[in-house]
């Protein structure tokens, strides 16, 4: 990754959110030598730092990390790469990604986890891969989860496709066990959702669209969360969950003390069905938009600590495959840059969830899901990887300004609030609004 | 592999079309003033205003509002009487007509739906009349053309001249829509028909109840329009009824269905004995084409209540006022 810096850098003034050490105060932090050096309260670090970062009315927080994005390569770097990607992230506050392997080939051997994380990628913030868990994620053959781990993988997934044999989805878990790695799962019944760009309801019929029920998510989170209970050890976690009933499998798991976890996008959180409005493909995604049932569900366990984490899905596409018929347009939103700004929107400001529970989902929830070690959190020694934001600042978000090399956004022209002011990886400054 | 992007095609049609979609987002630009996409965005005074026209249009004598006005029917997908209507409605007017279809054009080598646009509003189209298999093709259309576009049918979503053709038969036989009672029967889940129907005879006033197995009325579509209602039953769905509009049951939709074929006519067929449950005065109405002893009986397709024939006699005229609309001459 990004090479030790020699230079120190002290984050002065700003008020640090780091759950995972119950820290919500004002606080001074040095970075040294791409590590935590010093946290203390204001004015108390003796150490001047080589540079100074004024962090006056900002949160300090550590640096978020999203489960679950598309970077494209290899194999479709018309739609993004890893560079632009990782910029994008930059500009969101992410200071680590954790790619999905449904690229052109498919990321299922430790050569491609290698090349993925080869500094000649250019990559701008940490890109932890997830491989696939059968082999081109045809959902037959299991890869070698334990070469994959070596290499650098930080979990296995068939992302955009579903693990559908019970068999195939049990020995993945129970190799999973054995590893103590995570097995990620895309919840979709896909025996009843062929041709069904749009979540199944009073929208779909109007629009006079075949509809995904709500329920071939919730059937195969059953039967996963099912497994996971049967297999000591195992780690489940579900990606992009979206329905009410998938939520209460996943309840039930966490009570049951398997080792289940969850993560919910920022689009399912701020936008239902209905906003679909007439044919547009920018509000096209798998899993679909739910109904505003599904939505409250979600927002209350985004509360209540049911969800683990909050993770964007961001999954650019070219303007040619979206701007095409509904039905034959491209699933998926981009999605690192208004992350935050819809956190903060929807779920500070309009459902009062406090700022520390936001920073949770974006920090030390999702570096736990993954084992993402000295990440997440600001303790001392951990990685120098920092986001720092301004929970106040209105601004409007703009496709067409996006570092991300597609403009497939729903959110172009929000006005939001909330944004970042800087994305500090390995103590490195690697994005600073302008 | 990427296909050519827009911006090269603009470079290559320098004078159309006129007003780009924005750079930022297309999706934004809002169909052009006489565009008919579906009945459901429209108000009631607008569908009078077409139904008016409509009224005074005479396919024999008309007046040639069109006249030098090029019009292309694209048809991505087969039919009979609304293409023929809409053509008969065009020339009557004295439109230039050409008909662009999916075979045999550029459409089977993979040109996009927004290409094919540019290149017909290029060579000079002044309005596309299209039928598209794919819901909002339409629209997305509109959203990047310069000149009206008038669905044909879209997938399972509307076909608004269908809807407008019929109320436009239903009041050559009743005083107003007003207080009517409607049914519509048979497999409204995959009937854009339907779907445009429901919209505009509620907006006047009409009650109107669906019929049909689950599998064809989802309890889902009563929340299409306010006040619909859903029912399993044709004896209760006919009961008092003014108006049976009957639907083409798809026969290769039934496959892997849980109802058959024989169940289907056993339970919901259309026959002379149902029709005395209705009013007296009902009317019988189907979109077509008909299939004499699935979805009703050949005394009810032929019986005095029919006004299938009329459906169609009707089309033309109710079409002539749409594209009159248009191309801005509904004068």
């Amino acid at each position: 990754m990004t090479p030790p810096e020699q230079k120190s850098l002290l984050i002065k003034g700003g008020h640090l959110i780091d759950p995972a050490s119950k820290i919500d105060a004002p606080m001074d932090i040095l970075l040294r030598d791409g590590r935590v050096a010093e946290i203390a309260a204001p004015n108390k670090i003796r150490a001047g730092g080589d540079e100074k970062f004024d962090a006056r009315g900002l949160i300090v927080a550590p640096g978020f990390i999203d489960l679950h994005v598309h970077l494209r390569e290899p194999g479709q770097g018309y739609k993004e790469t890893i560079a632009t990607g990782t910029a994008a992230a930059a500009a969101g506050g992410f200071t680590s990604v954790c790619t999905m392997p449904n690229t052109a080939p498919v990321v299922d051997s430790a050569d491609w986890v290698e090349w993925l994380r080869s500094p000649e990628r250019k990559a701008l913030v940490n890109v932890f891969p997830i491989a696939a868990a059968t082999r081109a994620s045809r959902g037959t053959t299991l890869t070698d989860f334990a070469a994959l781990r070596r290499a650098g993988a930080v979990a296995v997934t068939d992302d955009g496709k579903p693990i559908l044999q019970d068999e195939i989805m049990r020995s993945a878990l129970q190799l999973g066990a054995e590893l103590n790695f995570p097995v990620v799962q895309h919840a979709e019944d896909t025996r009843l959702t062929e041709n069904c760009p749009m979540h199944a309801g009073p929208t779909s019929f109007r629009l006079g669209l075949r509809g995904q029920p709500a329920s071939a998510e919730a059937a195969i989170v059953d039967r996963d969360v099912s497994l996971a209970q049967q297999i000591h050890e195992s780690r489940l976690h579900v990606a992009h969950l979206s329905t009410s009933d998938a939520l209460r499998a996943v309840r039930r798991g966490k009570r049951a003390r398997a080792r289940v976890s969850c993560e919910v996008t920022p689009h399912h959180f701020t936008l239902i069905d209905e906003n679909v409005g007439d044919y547009d493909t920018n509000f096209k995604m798998n899993p679909p938009l739910r109904s505003a049932a599904d939505r409250e569900a979600i927002l209350v366990a985004l509360a209540d600590g049911t969800v683990d984490a909050i993770a964007t899905d961001h999954a650019p596409h070219a303007a040619h495959e979206k701007q095409v018929e509904f039905e034959r347009a491209s699933f998926g939103i981009t999605g690192l840059e208004t992350a935050l700004a819809l956190a903060i929107t929807k779920l500070h400001r309009e459902h009062r969830i406090p700022l520390a529970r936001i920073v949770e989902l974006f920090t030390s929830g999702p570096a736990h899901v993954f084992d993402l070690r000295g990440r997440g959190s600001l303790a001392k020694g951990n990685h120098a990887d920092v986001t720092i934001f301004d929970p106040k600042k209105r601004w409007t978000f703009e496709a067409a300004r996006s570092r991300s090399l597609s403009r497939n956004s729903p959110f172009d022209a929000w006005q939001l609030m909330g944004k970042v002011v800087a994305t500090i990886v390995g103590g490195r400054v690697v994005y600073r609004a302008d | 592999m990427q296909p050519p992007s827009t911006p090269a095609y603009h470079a290559a049609f320098p004078v159309y079309p006129k007003n780009k979609p924005s750079k930022n987002n297309p999706a934004k630009n809002h169909p052009v003033r006489g565009s008919l996409l579906g009945i459901e965005h429209l108000e009631a005074y607008e569908i009078l205003a077409l139904l008016q026209l409509a009224r005074r249009m005479n396919p024999v004598k008309a007046r040639p509002l069109l006249r030098n006005k090029r019009i292309v029917f694209l048809f991505y997908e087969a039919s009979t009487r609304t293409r023929t209507s809409f053509e008969f409605a065009a020339k009557s007017l004295g439109a230039i007509t050409t008909l662009v279809h999916a075979s045999g054009s550029s459409i089977e080598k993979g040109e996009s739906i927004i290409d094919t646009g540019y290149t017909l509003r290029a060579v000079g189209a002044d309005c596309i009349v299209m039928r598209h298999p794919s819901a909002g093709a339409p629209h997305l259309m509109a959203r990047h053309l310069d000149i009206p576009i008038i669905n044909a049918g879209d997938g399972m979503h509307e076909h608004p001249s269908q809807a407008l053709l019929d109320a436009f038969t239903i009041l050559k036989h009743k005083k107003s829509l007003k207080g009517l009672q409607a049914t519509i029967i048979g497999d409204v889940f995959h009937s854009r028909v339907a779907r445009s129907a429901c919209h505009l005879l509620t907006k006047f006033g009409v009650k109107i109840t669906l019929c049909g197995p689950p599998e064809f009325v989802p309890e889902v579509a009563a929340t299409l329009v306010p006040g619909l209602r859903v029912t399993r039953h044709l004896e209760d769905a006919i009961r008092g009824t003014d108006v049976i509009m009957l639907l083409r049951v798809q026969t290769e939709r039934l496959a892997g269905q849980k109802i058959s074929l024989q169940d289907y006519v056993s339970r919901y067929q259309m026959t002379a004995a149902h029709l005395k449950l209705a009013r007296r005065d009902a009317l019988v109405m189907h979109p077509g084409p008909i299939i004499r002893g699935l979805e009703l009986t050949a005394d009810v397709a032929d019986g005095p209540q029919s006004v299938i024939v009329d459906e169609v006699h009707n089309g033309v005229p109710m079409r002539m006022a749409i594209l009159a609309r248009a191309l801005g001459r509904a004068k």
